[in-house]
């Protein structure tokens, strides 16, 4: 069956709507409703699953209108994010029991997944904007729910920083605008080839680089991170750290450099440089930590330096104009280990979030001996620690090693040693997570410590599984060709994107 | 020209983000940023001698065409639309960050960010 | 907390039907002069904000509570959804597809009155109620709170 491009937008939209007229009575039901449509996202995403279309809404044809696009980049994100936000959801009915208002917190969530979704397939660079607005502020209230003293620090900290970044994305659509006279995506990206880059437009894609780099917290711009993320409720760490930062960070990044700009060297090695500081500076940071969630923070930062070394190492290497098998095999690193985290990032935090709820705390100097009271916690934990570390054969080792193979073969030896030392940093920090929370003295305070029971456990086992099984995606044929290698093909062929959209209408 | 002062007003209110220390003096800033990027995107419709881009009877010719002259001299109306979007998104941020600082001036007891430093490291 | 004086209570409560009209004037001439759903919402609400103002917060929520306030809100945008929706459902199939957009070739005589470019004054009403309600939604909830109570509502 073939689902309309707009339903991914407008179904989660109204399902916000719908739910705070529940009100306090209706909460189990509003629950119900926000699960149902969440896995019903996940259905849709995989029937979308090799698929190449355009959707033009209100029939207005392009340039005139606004039309929504549908390629392999955006069908490999789509099924990340609507994965992780039915565990979300799933997790979320028992632990945002917790908190009041829990009908406010379905409404938000549910926007923010409207403004994910929107990002991913918007064909238009305004409503890119627009969607990117939505699912900030979304996220700017849910990082501050709980409305107590660090969250509401760490929210204004995320909000001031976040505004900025806007503020420069918009003023970089505003002088793409004065430049091209279009603002489709297709016709901008006709435009420069024909004319080539001005002044303007050379400033408007170092605007682009400063505000999507700060929402994918690339290191010089990586300030509010780690502390928005701990001080979120766990579901919500899960999603803006599994997905948030790379759908509207990375994804947009890549989308505007490939696809509109074209890539040149000067762009590659910037990026290749803000991907190697941030995968340095966040695990040398996050070695030094003893808050559980802090830590899993700026080990996001380190991983989302991979992703991004994975692609700007594609970018250079077809900049300058070398092996294109070597640049696809760093491009399908990248965006293999973009999955890989979000799956197994967000199991993490909703392990870390199962265990502050049985013990009450985040600190891992206040923890220890959890093994035999939270077996199942435990376990989930010692299979995502395990991949993201890199130990074959579960899913991250793969990624990692595609990087650390293009990065020799396109002999950029640095990089691949970088790359090495940093998988071992990562591994050191979860050997001590567990070292510290699992392992060790049960002491006093925790004796009657209990596993978390019912939907936490679902979601967790449910991700962990996944984990598992994301390796077969390489190994597997059919399952690659169909899901990864679109999603590589769009970003090499980068400035085919318009010639192929102009040329269905 | 009026464009370097629109970038002039932009720095300004960076400037005024960045330094200050009272939040609410740096909502104000991020305010200010908004508007220099709004007024930046409405200049970029302007045309000398212009008019403005609302149909009227008089334009409007025999057979349901719109008058030539209406075309060449009307101001682009595209980037007007943008900025009523971008109105209303910074309302809604700014909504929300001023919530934030009155609930943070409760629990905390003052606006001065060097003494809101409870997460560290 | 009690509202200002009777000279202020007095015109105000004229003055304030007048601002109200003059937001839904807005609001249903969206098509033709400049203005539409958000300036619209935007005058609506502030006409409630007069009678917040003048009269006092409690007697302006026993006008128009924040529950009533909030079911407004959701019935507008779920009604701008619908009438997207309602598009899907006609011949060309398509969200947001004009579907009462009048021919114009019909001669001219359609063209610059109310009821004329189909279905963009119900998009402007869906939008106008939405944003009224939203916004005094906003200062209601921004005045209701005072230090000393943790309701742990967030806007």
């Amino acid at each position: 069956m073939t689902v309309p491009l707009p339903v991914f937008v407008v179904l989660p939209l109204a399902a916000a709507f719908m739910l705070p007229l529940f009100g306090k009575k209706g909460k189990s039901a509003a629950t119900l409703l926000a699960n149902l449509v969440t896995i019903g996202l996940v259905v849709m995403a995989v029937s979308t699953i090799g698929q190449w279309r355009t959707y033009e809404v209100g029939r207005w044809s392009i340039p005139l209108g606004i039309n929504l696009v549908l390629d392999g980049l955006s069908c490999l994100l789509l099924l990340a994010i609507s994965v992780v936000s039915a565990a979300a959801m799933l997790f979320s009915t028992r632990y945002m029991e917790q908190y009041t208002a829990k009908s406010k917190y379905l409404c938000l969530f549910m926007l923010m997944v409207t403004g994910m979704n929107g990002v991913v397939l918007s064909g238009d660079i305004f409503n890119l904007f627009v969607f990117l607005e939505i699912a900030s502020i979304a996220s700017y209230a849910l990082v501050g729910f709980g409305c107590e003293h660090e969250e509401l620090e760490a929210s204004f900290k995320y909000m001031v920083l976040g505004s900025i970044a806007s503020m420069f994305v918009l003023f970089g659509v505003a002088l793409v605008y004065g430049n091209t006279g279009t603002l489709n995506m297709a016709y901008i990206s006709r435009t420069i080839g024909v004319r080539g880059m001005n002044l303007g437009l050379t400033f408007a894609m170092c605007l682009f680089i400063a505000g999507f780099g700060l929402k994918a917290a690339l290191v010089p711009f990586h300030a509010w991170l780690p502390d928005a993320h701990p001080s979120a409720p766990a579901p919500i760490s899960a999603m803006l750290s599994g997905v948030l930062i790379k759908a509207l960070g990375v994804y947009a990044l890549t989308r505007v450099l490939f696809n509109i700009f074209g890539v040149s060297v000067a762009v590659g090695w910037i990026i290749i440089t803000l991907a190697v500081l941030s995968m340095v500076c966040g695990a040398l940071l996050a070695l030094g930590q003893w808050d559980f969630k802090r830590l899993l923070a700026y080990s996001s930062i380190s991983q989302v330096g991979y992703v991004v070394l994975g692609l700007g190492l594609g970018a250079l290497i077809i900049a300058k104009g070398g092996n294109p098998a070597v640049a696809s095999l760093a491009i399908l690193g990248g965006l293999l280990h973009l999955l890989n985290h979000a799956v197994y990032k967000s199991l993490l935090f909703l392990n870390s979030g199962s265990v502050e709820m049985a013990t009450g705390t985040r600190q891992l100097k206040e923890m220890g001996g959890l093994a035999e009271k939270m077996p199942y916690t435990r376990a989930t934990c010692a299979i995502a620690s395990a991949s993201i570390a890199g130990i074959p054969p579960l899913a991250g080792f793969w990624s990692k090693l595609l990087i650390v193979i293009a990065a020799i073969q396109a002999e950029y030896y640095w990089i691949a040693a970088i790359v090495v030392g940093v998988s071992v940093c990562t591994l050191i920090m979860y050997l001590k997570v567990h070292r510290y929370a699992f392992l060790g003295e049960l002491p006093e305070s925790l004796k009657d410590v209990k596993e978390n029971k019912g939907s936490m456990l679902l979601a967790m086992s449910l991700l962990a599984v996944l984990c598992v099984l994301m390796g077969l995606l390489v190994i597997v044929e059919p399952l690659r060709a169909n899901v990864l290698e679109p999603a590589v093909k769009v970003v090499m062929d980068g400035l085919d994107y318009s010639a192929n959209i102009i040329a269905q209408k | 020209m009026p464009y370097a002062l629109c970038f002039l007003l932009f720095v300004i209110g960076l400037y005024c983000a960045v330094v200050k220390k009272n939040m609410v003096k740096i909502v104000v800033g991020i305010l200010v940023m908004e508007y220099a990027v709004n007024l930046f995107l409405i200049m970029l419709g302007y045309r000398w001698d212009g008019i403005a881009p609302i149909i009227d009877k008089s334009y409007l010719t025999k057979g349901g065409g719109i008058a030539e002259a209406f075309v060449s001299h009307a101001v682009d109306p595209l980037p007007q639309a943008l900025v009523l979007t971008a109105i209303v998104i910074s309302l809604g941020s700014l909504a929300l960050m001023i919530s934030i600082c009155i609930r943070t001036y409760e629990k905390y007891g003052t606006f001065d960010i060097t003494e809101i430093r409870r997460l560290k490291g | 907390m009690n509202g200002m004086t009777i000279i202020v209570k007095t015109i105000s409560s004229w003055v304030k039907v007048l601002i109200f009209l003059f937001g839904i004037y807005i609001v249903l001439f969206g098509h033709l002069t400049p203005g539409g759903g958000f300036a619209g919402g935007v005058i609506l609400a502030s006409s409630y904000v007069l009678l917040m103002l003048a009269f006092g917060r409690k007697f302006a929520e026993k006008n128009l509570s924040l529950g009533i306030a909030s079911k407004f809100d959701c019935a507008g945008a779920l009604l701008f959804i619908a009438v997207a929706l309602i598009g899907l459902f006609f011949g060309a199939a398509s969200f947001f597809y004009n579907y009462l957009q009048q021919q114009v070739e019909a001669g001219h005589e359609t063209a610059l009155r109310l009821v004329s470019a189909g279905t963009i004054p119900l998009s402007n009403i869906a939008i106008g109620i939405k944003v009224g309600a939203s916004l005094f939604l906003v200062i209601l909830t921004l005045s209701i709170f005072r230090p000393e109570s943790s309701a742990g509502k967030k806007e």
